[in-house]
């Protein structure tokens, strides 16, 4: 079975994020980058799957900059077999990734996609689910266990209330939440066989893909500072302050 | 308490523009390095050293390694931390691709190794000591001991010691007494061997030891020294490790750092002898010692740069958080975050300076290392060989003292919380102390640099090294020019400090050795300003280009200029004290003291 992997390219989680002066976006330039610790998940997945013999073969796809290129190499250092890139200077909205991963799929063909449920600097979680609206293909979202038995996968997802087991037909897209796994360390002598796995670069156009933005952003700013905090004296006047101040309970 | 971030910005910069990637690039053996595979070995490394090796450090000082029945277990989490370190195969960082290993050169194992020191020094002893082995071997190991000993020792299965140092033979290796005799197609080896790092541990399936002894017949002193591997257990011919050889831990040294490292006392021999098979030739064994000794020099003093960074680090995050007293001149208002103090400042200052320059001087050694390793042309090759020869003795010494004075300043930052455990600042102190020691005194270091790299050779490459240094002062110009002029008056001390040791050297070696030191220092001083100046220079070009890391940029330059106002000015002090101090040394009486 083939599998198709998503990875983004986002700020690392260790850098701070700095929003841009003039309140256009945050600051990207210059900033260490790495994978979506989401998609870092689909991609164990995928590695999980190929070494219990169910996968044969896992592509992985990155939208965005030339960098991503890097990103890519990372999930075929992780055990991803090829990368594609679409190279675009555009920022990409959900529409537009969902648009061209439908494109890539339509070529492909894979019996599964695994994506991750959200990408840490944007966290739009919307992307699986457009995916599967454009191919009419069943969804199963923020997954934490996934077995595929011939032409349907059971699924485990976190739900608020506990966990929810369904079972989806496959070919159908599927979205990593945080407790899908653990991923692993990427090995030394895997960073260099990475280097000569087979990597595509492909712009939008080229799969009919109009990716230009729909949603404007207005202005993105700081949130306020945290004003100090209030010492009570005893539950009494909390449990009061919640009711009245917060209005929370 | 903060957790480790490897200055990956840094570290690149150094390595690319400061030391020259691209050259390393089209050595031959080296062609598949490039920026990109550099940048993907060091962010998956540095992952690794900040999510698995850091979180044991404090666990590690705290528990220390254990000993019971000859048998030293690790702190808690070492062995599994140890297991995932093999299976991700660092530790064939540099070792020969024949037998395993990646073979990526020093410019680019060296920084590895930096992170793996800066996030837990005691554990990165074992893999280091693994990979002096391995250079031992490369050399000087046969065929078949290759075939045997280097697959396992290159993907970690098994560990390396070095067996020098006993009771009577530390610095002077030439006192050695451990007794090797011959039997068959091995030795039989008996003798006690102190202070041996990870000499028995619970982390590997085998120790490999290398051992000093000396054969029956052997002449007295240095050339009568020969090199022994002893495993711990015999390899079978299948090799699997076999029947427990005659060997073994009797105790470990409660120190005053790098708790999680064992330092054994090992005994050789008590049941009859040790079984041992000779390295090369019989009586050469300090002489091999000597053909690995710029590689485990080079570790260690990357080793300081790496505990001083984490000290660095450590201490900055503390400055961000810890409120104390207002800002000068303000008699109320909010107190401040001690960061806001002109003197913490200055202490975090002369951290950061000396930290960049001391990482810009160990890579340049790498990218030194590597050339004379692997330049096609002869006479290139000598002349790499010889510059990395001058500056092994600097790196090494210079990088652990400083790493002990910034790992002091890293304590006294966090004021009266840096003397109490508790923060951590202190485990950096004391586990820093032992870097001037090891792998030879800075003394011995000193020795080396006046006697056989600047003394025998009249100065030759010391001078040679000089003239590089005036160019980059030189090329100092327009809004560097300030950093050139200091830099040139530092480079004057250090070239008429050179002159004298040559011009003494012969007349007087005494004084020599007297002032070693101050001149080691001098040199390491004066060489740090060198590697700022050119930063600065690479700085003030990169920062021009479009999309460029203004900040960072910006950043170097102030360093470098830090650096000019509060360190080079030392030299001159150093200068001083080399032309004219060696008297007053050695002037008093035994009985004086
Ligand atoms: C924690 C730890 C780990 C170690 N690991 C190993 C290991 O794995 N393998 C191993 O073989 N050894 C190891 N050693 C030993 C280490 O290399 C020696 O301690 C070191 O070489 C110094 O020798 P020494 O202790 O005998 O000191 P000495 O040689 O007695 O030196 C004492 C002092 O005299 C000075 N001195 C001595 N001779 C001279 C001279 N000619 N000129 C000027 N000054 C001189 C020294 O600089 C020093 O200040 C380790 C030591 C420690 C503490
Ligand atoms: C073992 C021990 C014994 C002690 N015994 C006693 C005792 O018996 N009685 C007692 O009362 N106290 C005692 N102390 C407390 C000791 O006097 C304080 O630790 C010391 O005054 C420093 O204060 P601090 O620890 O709060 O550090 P901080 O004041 O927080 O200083 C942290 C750092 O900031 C710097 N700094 C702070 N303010 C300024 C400024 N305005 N300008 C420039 N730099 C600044 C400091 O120099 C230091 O490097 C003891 C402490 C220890 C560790």
């Amino acid at each position: 079975m083939k599998v198709l992997v998503t990875a983004k390219r986002v700020i690392d989680p260790y850098v701070k994020v700095r929003v841009k002066s003039d309140g256009t976006g945050v600051e990207t330039a210059n900033v260490k980058m790495t994978i979506n610790p989401f998609c870092e998940i689909a991609v164990e997945q995928a590695v999980r799957m190929k070494e219990a013999g169910i996968v044969t073969e896992i592509v992985v796809v990155s939208i965005g900059p030339l960098q991503c290129q890097e990103t890519i190499r990372t999930a075929m250092a992780m055990g991803a077999d090829r990368g594609i890139l679409v190279e675009t200077a555009e920022e990409v909205q959900p529409l537009a990734v969902a648009k061209v991963l439908k494109a890539i799929v339509e070529k492909e063909q894979p019996r599964l996609v695994i994506m991750g449920k959200q990408a840490i600097d944007d966290d739009s979680n919307q992307c699986g689910q457009m995916l599967a609206a454009l191919l009419g293909w069943p969804q199963a979202t923020h997954i934490s266990n996934v077995t595929v038995n011939g032409d349907s996968a059971e699924i485990t997802r976190e739900i608020d209330g506990g966990l929810e087991k369904l079972t989806v037909k496959v070919p159908a897209v599927v979205t990593a939440d945080l407790r899908l796994n653990e991923p692993r360390y990427v090995t030394l002598p895997n960073i260099m066989k990475a280097k000569k796995k087979p990597l595509e670069n492909i712009k939008p156009d080229a799969l009919g893909v109009d990716v230009k933005p729909r949603l404007k952003t207005l202005k993105v700013e700081e949130p306020a500072k945290r004003s100090a905090g209030v010492k009570v004296a005893d539950v009494q006047e909390l449990v009061a302050k919640l009711k009245n101040e917060a209005r929370v309970i | 308490m903060s957790s480790y971030v490897a200055p990956l910005k840094d570290m690149l910069f150094v390595i690319n523009e400061l030391a020259g990637l691209d050259d390393i690039s089209k050595l031959p053996g080296c062609e598949e390095v490039n920026a990109e595979l550099v940048e993907a070995v060091l962010g998956e490394a540095a992952k690794f050293a900040q999510e698995v090796l850091e979180p044991l450090n404090r666990v590690g000082d705290k528990e220390g390694s254990k000993l019971a029945n000859h048998v030293v277990t690790s702190p808690a989490g070492f062995k599994a931390a140890y297991q995932q370190f093999r299976e991700a195969g660092w530790n064939g960082l540099g070792g020969m691709t024949e037998y395993g290993g990646q073979g990526l050169p020093h410019l680019v194992s060296n920084p590895v190794q930096e992170m793996w020191n800066s996030s837990n020094m005691a554990f990165c002893l074992c893999p280091m000591l693994t990979s002096g082995v391995l250079e031992a071997m490369r050399h000087h190991g046969s065929p078949e001991q290759l075939q045997r000993y280097v697959p396992k020792l290159t993907s970690g299965e098994w560990s390396g010691t070095m067996n020098l140092t006993e009771p009577q033979a530390g610095s002077d290796l030439a006192a050695v007494r451990t007794k090797a005799v011959p039997e068959g197609d091995h030795y039989k080896i008996s003798g006690t061997k102190i202070f041996i790092t990870w000499g028995e541990h619970d982390m590997a399936d085998n120790i490999v030891h290398l051992v000093l002894a000396r054969l029956p017949d052997a002449p007295e002193g240095v050339k009568g020294i020969s090199l022994f591997i002893v495993p711990k257990f015999l390899p079978n011919a299948d090799g699997s490790p076999g029947e427990r050889n005659d060997v073994k831990c009797v105790s470990i040294e409660h120190k005053l750092g790098i708790h999680a490292s064992p330092t054994c006392v090992m005994q050789y021999g008590d049941a009859g002898g040790a079984v041992g098979y000779l390295v090369g030739e019989a009586n050469r064994g300090l002489e091999y010692m000597f053909t690995m000794m710029n590689h485990a020099r080079l570790g260690v003093g990357l080793e300081g740069v790496a505990v001083a960074e984490r000290a660095y680090q450590h201490a900055l995050e503390y400055a961000k958080t810890r409120v104390q007293g207002r800002e000068v001149g303000q008699r109320s208002g909010d107190r401040v975050t001690i960061i806001h103090h002109p003197d913490v400042r200055r202490m975090l200052m002369h951290m950061k300076s000396q930290i960049e320059a001391m990482r810009a001087l160990a890579y340049l050694s790498a990218a030194t290392l590597d050339k004379a390793k692997h330049h096609p042309d002869a006479a290139e090759k000598r002349r790499h060989q010889a510059v990395i020869d001058l500056l092994i003795p600097v790196v090494k010494a210079w990088c652990t003292e400083q790493c002990v004075e910034i790992a002091s300043t890293g304590v006294q930052i966090h004021g009266g919380m840096g003397f109490v455990e508790e923060t951590g600042a202190a485990q950096y102190l004391r586990d820093a102390r032992i870097t001037t020691i090891y792998e030879g005194t800075t003394g011995i270091q000193a020795n080396d640099l006046v006697g056989r790299k600047v003394g025998y050779e009249k100065g030759v490459t010391a001078m040679a090294v000089i003239a590089q240094m005036r160019e980059t002062a030189a090329a100092s110009t327009g809004d560097l020019s300030a950093i050139g002029q200091a830099l040139s008056r530092a480079i004057d001390a250090l070239q008429e400090a050179t002159q004298w040791i040559v011009d003494t050297f012969q007349k007087n070696p005494n004084a020599v050795y007297a002032v070693a030191v101050p001149y080691l220092k001098l040199f390491g001083t004066v060489g740090g300003g060198w590697m700022m100046a050119r930063a600065a220079q690479i700085a003030q070009c990169k920062r021009a280009e479009p999309g460029a890391d203004v900040g960072f940029y910006d950043t170097k330059v102030t360093t470098a200029r830090f650096y000019c106002e509060h360190i080079l000015p030392q030299a001159a002090g150093f200068r001083q004290t080399v032309v004219a101090g060696a008297d007053s040394v050695l002037a008093l009486s035994e009985a004086q003291f």
